[in-house]
């Protein structure tokens, strides 16, 4: 096997760190993207203005530049609102921001407004005389969204919730930067101490190759399952 | 840039935004630039090749392509652009050759690794769009005697690079974006301005909302011109009634 | 009026900021580590320097309990006044562009900042000439980058660096010509550690106080007045009594 001078378990710890990462991320993405369509196709004129100035500036601004202000300057926000408050009311409580949390909370917003158009498309994409034919039966609407339009919706929205998986999959190293020590940062370190940087760089690379290989199986399976009865596609 | 009046009093009395750091954002955006569109330049001309060769029968051809993309659009760019900067300076000797004064800076190395990661981007958009070219083109292109050469670079590829147009932008604001990691082995792009910015006062909204809205800019400014392609090049596709 | 009000309710706010002030008898110090021989870790993990050793006496003279959590630079400000710890005694030069954030201790040390470069390296003093075009490597948002971005940075190709080990790194692969640091890491750091590989090019730089400042201050929180002047008076305690000089000694030797 290859030395890994003693790094290994560190490494084992920094791949932990990506994967909480990464799924915690993912469902707080996937609930802000549901939220995210909700109010673009909603008829309030504000909640679909907001919804749309978020997801053009995230989509249009890179993620680590993101990241860079969510997680130094989200800091910063909070600090003055708790500092208000201590000097207001002499309460002294206060919100730390730790690398984890800011990493959790800047990955899920980013990719929210991702999800938030995948799940918009998809929605759309489901027939309306769908939705008619389960009022027709009396569904209230919770039911329908719950038995009708949701399963529906994943069917179409899978493949683009994966696409994007993958995308945050990757993502997650740029937390490195931000000095979160997932397996990037403890490979990096590792390498710059030892001069060895293929030793620990490629194993990382083979482990993300992994993660996602995995994914991309259990996407495969999902999708069969909701494609359930459209056995053409 | 420094010398100009109106600036100066422009930000007369402002703490950060002096003339020396607009500098710093100016040429930032200029680095950025450069990386940007070298890479994706080098990497489509590196692209075309392979997604034939990805696209071809031969599987001896076309796995080794598969592997390259698969590999490089499987993992982060940051640990390409580490592997590579750090990599090229524990080749033993390296030092001492001709390649020395072009991988000391840290703009090669990122030039590299970016243009290896749009490469397999790109050659994958291709491929799908290489593939999805409607037979009957191709049997036309046969019934008319051209050769496999001739059918590829009259027929195929035409169609097949308005086809990729859409994705191929998506894929060009995907490469400016993540451009911004360059920052992480010392180079002052963008994001490498608001970095040095923010570490010098503190602020992390001015400096980090400045360079947002710069790459925000550049964004529109690469979907409307992929608009502007996609209706010339794409016309014949619409329907020709109506609006 | 509403001038009026402001002005009423900062000084409500000030009032009651000054009056809450609060009591510490654990203190949390943040430190960007490895800095050797300032702060940094033994081979097997425990945590120590001249940093280190000097706030652990602090704490033991005040008769408080005093912990190090570990934060990289960049972010060593912000995290202070986040409360993430509650003070930072890492190395921080004193001067007036951090004044306006961060409330200062009594400088403890001076030390110069210095040009390293690998031996035999064609610069042998430092000025606008000699270091045109050259690639100079200094850890991003200390006051050696503001020092050398401002002198140098229109001749010079400056290069920032999260971490001092990065720096390093490159300095030896030659893809920097020359860095510039506090002069006891780089000795500890290039000198001691990579013996004859590299040197010191020029004379050490303490001026001009704009950078440089009075020294190596503990910085707290703006409000924290009272545990600065705390602080203050354990560090004149122990400069008295001779553990100061004792510490000094342990990383610095000869002086």
């Amino acid at each position: 096997m290859i030395d890994l001078h003693g790094y290994g378990p560190r490494l084992l710890e920094g791949a932990g760190v990506t994967l909480q990462l990464a799924v915690l991320s993912l469902i707080l993405a996937l609930i802000l993207g549901l939220l995210t369509a909700s109010a673009k196709m909603s008829r309030n004129w504000l909640l679909h203005k907001v919804a749309t100035l978020y997801t053009t500036v995230i989509r249009g601004v890179p993620d680590l530049v993101l990241m860079l202000l969510l997680f130094f300057g989200g800091q910063m926000a909070l600090n003055v609102a708790t500092d208000a408050i201590y000097d207001r009311f002499g309460v002294d409580w206060y919100i730390n921001l730790n690398a984890f949390a800011a990493g959790v909370l800047t990955i899920g917003f980013i990719f929210g407004a991702y999800m938030g158009e995948t799940f918009r498309g998809a929605f759309m994409a489901v027939e309306h005389g769908q939705i008619e034919a389960g009022k027709a039966y009396g569904m209230s609407p919770w039911l329908v969204f719950r038995r009708i339009r949701f399963p529906q919706m994943m069917r179409h929205a899978l493949p683009g919730i994966s696409n994007n998986w993958m995308v945050l999959l990757k993502t997650t190293a740029l937390v490195s930067v931000i000095g979160l020590s997932d397996m990037v940062r403890v490979a990096a370190e590792a390498s710059r101490a030892t001069h060895e940087p293929f030793t620990f760089l490629i194993p990382v690379a083979v482990v993300y190759l992994l993660i996602a290989s995995v994914s991309e199986w259990m996407f495969a399976r999902l999708q069969k399952r909701y494609n359930v009865g459209f056995g053409g596609h | 840039m420094t010398e100009l009046t109106w600036l100066n009093e422009l930000l007369a009395g402002n703490r950060i935004f002096t003339p020396q750091t607009i500098g710093y954002y100016w040429d930032g955006l200029v680095l950025t630039t450069q990386l940007v569109f070298l890479s994706l330049v080098a990497g489509l001309v590196l692209a075309i090749p392979l997604a034939i060769g990805r696209s071809s029968g031969r599987r001896w051809i076309s796995l080794p392509i598969y592997v390259y993309t698969y590999v490089f659009r499987g993992t982060p760019l940051l640990i390409q652009l580490y592997i590579i900067y750090y990599g090229v300076v524990f080749f033993d000797g390296i030092q001492q050759t001709f390649l020395w004064p072009i991988l000391r800076e840290a703009f090669y190395p990122a030039l590299i690794a970016f243009t290896l990661n749009t490469a397999a981007y790109t050659t994958e958009i291709f491929r799908g769009a290489i593939k999805a070219t409607p037979r009957g083109e191709i049997e036309a292109a046969r019934a008319y005697g051209m050769s496999q050469g001739l059918m590829m670079r009259r027929i195929v590829l035409p169609s097949a690079f308005r086809r990729a147009l859409p994705a191929y932008g998506n894929e060009v604001i995907f490469m400016l974006h993540a451009s911004a990691i360059a920052s992480v082995v010392t180079l002052m792009d963008i994001t490498g301005a608001a970095r040095f910015v923010y570490a010098r006062f503190y602020a992390p909204f001015e400096a980090f909302l400045f360079a947002a809205a710069i790459y925000l800019c550049l964004t529109f400014a690469i979907l409307y011109f992929f608009r502007y392609l996609e209706k010339k090049l794409l016309a014949h596709l619409k329907p020709q009634s109506g609006n | 009026m509403k001038k009026l009000l402001t002005v009423s309710l900062l000084g409500v706010a000030l009032a009651a900021g000054t009056a809450q002030a609060r009591d510490y008898d654990h203190v949390r110090f943040g430190v960007d580590v490895p800095y050797e021989p300032m702060e940094y870790r033994t081979p097997d993990g425990e945590l120590t320097g001249f940093d280190i050793d000097l706030g652990n006496a602090l704490c033991a003279e005040m008769g408080i309990t005093c912990e190090w959590i570990e934060q990289e630079w960049d972010g060593i400000i912000p995290g202070l006044l986040a409360r993430n710890y509650d003070a930072i005694m890492s190395s921080m030069t004193i001067n007036d562009e951090r004044r306006q954030t961060l409330l200062f201790s009594d400088p403890y040390i001076t030390i110069p900042g210095a040009w390293f470069a690998p031996a035999g390296s064609d610069v042998e003093e430092i000025n606008e000439e000699t270091l045109a075009g050259k690639s100079i490597g200094v850890q991003r948002g200390t006051t050696f980058d503001s020092y050398v971005t401002d002198n140098y940075g229109r001749v010079a190709n400056v290069s920032r660096y999260s971490t001092a080990d990065d720096m390093v790194l490159d300095l030896q692969a030659q893809r920097l010509d020359l860095v510039f640091l506090e002069f006891i890491v780089g000795q500890a750091t290039l000198l001691d550690n990579h013996s004859g590989e590299f040197e010191v090019v020029g004379e050490m730089v303490t001026e001009p106080e704009e950078y440089f400042g009075e020294g190596f201050g503990i910085a707290f929180r703006p409000r924290d007045e009272a545990l600065a002047q705390r602080f203050n008076e354990a560090l004149a305690t122990l400069k008295e009594d001779g553990t100061y000089d004792e510490i000094y000694q342990r990383y610095f030797g000869e002086e």
